[in-house]
């Protein structure tokens, strides 16, 4: 079964068709690949399946769940977890606070056992903080557990996020360019992450990437989308050779 | 100026500072989460302090029906505690009917709707409770010590110790409940915040209902100081509280309290030199001026709204 299947999903931002037709299926610990030029609609489809965005057309099931119209926290709480283009990381807050939030739905306690500490409160906070520690160690993080994030390197930062989205504890995850703005070392290493998460949790990922050799390297399909539509899906080598795709690609070059 | 005289001095400025920051608390806190200055929290406050007159007779005359007759302390803080849980369900309200409806639209539409409701509050009541000017129950019996020349009241003991024991209470919340983290993490964006599996319509109305009952508190421990009530009490005092958050710091708890006392401060201090006229002309220049050299307050930063502490 499916763990995630989208059909027919179409959206228009007023007049503008923003994302046509879109299919997807994603099997459980499937890593599938989104390319394409800037203002494809890649995140836009992001946005529609993890309910930031209401779909005008189209149906979205998340183990054979529907889930649009369902709002964000709801899917979110489903399985479906995600990072952001512009890592949007709580400016403030220190790295182990931010994994530790990520557990919110995860506590069971009330405000009552908030309030007068009850040893059901103690024990689920010991859990989570636990967990978080774990987490910042598989993303390599963990010296940093007390910083304030904004204190961390770029790459870090980048992993601090992931260690986020992972908390939530996801069936599904999606990764907006993960590796934006990396340097060759820390995008091997986040090569190695993902692979190590992907194991370890079981996870499905659709990842948006711009970076093709990252993409080629990790996913076993690869969508391509053009204009809200996608031109072409294969393997990495089916998508590599396909003429559609060079030119799309190529395309975009000229302009820029 | 004497020894007495000034520690005489820094204790009415204490309990006005009491005052300032509860009600100071409560704007910043929904500012920091919704980027909306809550136009109706003066009008909360004095809501709040009405309730707190319910509750008060109420409870005076069922434990009067009953035959007993219950210790003032104790029924002090029972009258702030039920006041405080009534209280919320008002914020709760207007955030539902006033400003969730409003939460994508300009934040002058929001501004504007606070207002409103606020003039609503204060004509409700005057609609319904009448024109005359109402008494808060006595409920405690004033008793002045004397310490070493400083004359200071129970009253003034309680007010103080009850707004720093909840300005205690409040910092836990966020630093340590689930619901707060969400708080601080919702003062940065409302992307992410859903994604950890908040519910912003939880946390939004649960912000209100809080600033509510700080307000609700403050309300009741001015009365014990001044209890003579009237729909208009609002206005004044939550101006300057509203002054008093912009002090310290758009969206921070900790300046909000801090600037909350320095109002008190400046506010009691500044009779002493000039004559007392000039006070509130005074102080409020001298705040200007602050706001000159800091615009963003004490702990504010530019574009900042983050809810720290």
């Amino acid at each position: 079964m499916s763990l995630l299947r989208v059909t027919d999903m179409t959206h228009f931002f007023g007049g503008l068709r923003a994302v046509y037709r879109y299919n997807l299926t994603l099997a459980p610990g499937e890593i599938r690949g989104l390319i394409g030029p800037n203002g494809a609609g890649k995140t836009t489809i992001f946005n529609l399946i993890t309910g930031i965005h209401t779909p005008s057309r189209g149906t979205v099931a998340l183990e054979g769940r529907n889930i649009v119209g369902l709002r964000p926290h709801e899917i979110a709480t489903r399985g479906l977890g995600r990072t952001f283009q512009n890592m949007l990381l709580w400016r403030h807050m220190t790295v182990l606070e931010h994994v530790r939030m990520a557990h919110y739905a995860q506590l069971q306690y009330g405000l009552f056992g908030a309030f007068f500490g009850s040893p059901r409160r103690y024990a689920e906070e010991e859990r989570v903080e636990a967990n978080s520690l774990r987490l910042l160690r598989i993303f390599d993080v963990e010296r940093y557990a007390r910083q304030i994030v904004t204190s961390l390197p770029y790459g870090a930062q980048r992993r601090v996020e992931m260690a986020r989205a992972m908390a939530t504890r996801p069936k599904v995850l999606f990764l907006d360019e993960p590796t934006a703005g990396m340097t060759p070392e820390e995008l091997t290493q986040m090569i190695g992450i993902i692979r190590k998460i992907h194991q370890e949790f079981q996870v499905a990922i659709l990842l948006i990437e711009h970076r093709l050799k990252f993409v080629m390297e990790l996913c076993q399909r690869i969508q391509t989308l053009v204009f809200g539509e996608v031109i072409a899906e294969g393997t990495p080598e089916e998508i590599k050779n396909n003429p559609e795709v060079i030119e799309a690609y190529l395309g975009k070059e000229e302009v820029a | 100026m004497s020894l007495e005289f000034l520690l005489q001095n820094v204790i009415n400025a204490l309990q006005w500072g009491s005052f300032y920051a509860l009600i100071a608390l409560g704007y910043s806190m929904v500012y920091s989460i919704l980027m909306l200055f809550n136009f109706t929290h003066g009008d909360i406050f004095m809501t709040g302090t009405y309730i707190g007159l319910g509750v008060a007779t109420g409870l005076l005359a069922l434990s009067g029906a009953m035959g007993i007759v219950l210790p003032g302390w104790l029924l002090l803080a029972m009258t702030i505690v039920i006041a405080m849980f009534l209280t919320s369900f008002v914020g709760v309200a207007v955030e539902r009917v006033g400003y969730r409806p409003l939460r994508d639209a300009p934040r002058a539409s929001a501004a504007i709707t606070g207002l409103m409701i606020g003039i609503m509050l204060e004509y409700g009541n005057l609609a319904i409770l009448g024109t005359q000017r109402l008494l808060f129950p006595p409920i405690i019996e004033t008793v002045t010590y004397n310490i070493f020349g400083v004359f200071v009241t129970n009253k003034k003991i309680v007010i103080v110790a009850v707004a720093l024991s909840l300005m205690l209470a409040l910092h836990l919340f966020i630093q340590k409940t689930r619901w707060g983290m969400a708080m601080r993490a919702m003062s940065f964006d409302f992307q992410v915040v859903p994604l950890m599996g908040v519910s912003i319509n939880l946390i939004a109305p649960m912000t209100f209902a809080i600033g509510s009952a700080l307000a609700a508190a403050g309300g009741i421990l001015y009365a014990l100081a001044y209890p003579v009530l009237d729909p208009f009490m609002g206005i004044l005092l939550g101006w300057k509280s509203f002054v008093a958050a912009i002090l310290g710091g758009r969206g921070s708890i900790l300046g909000a309290a801090l600037a909350g006392f320095l109002l008190g401060f400046i506010e009691v201090f500044v009779p002493i030199v000039f004559p007392s006229t000039f006070r509130d002309l005074i102080a409020y220049s001298i705040i200007l001026l602050i706001l000159t050299f800091r615009p963003y307050g004490f702990f504010g930063q530019a574009h900042s709204t983050q809810l720290r502490l």
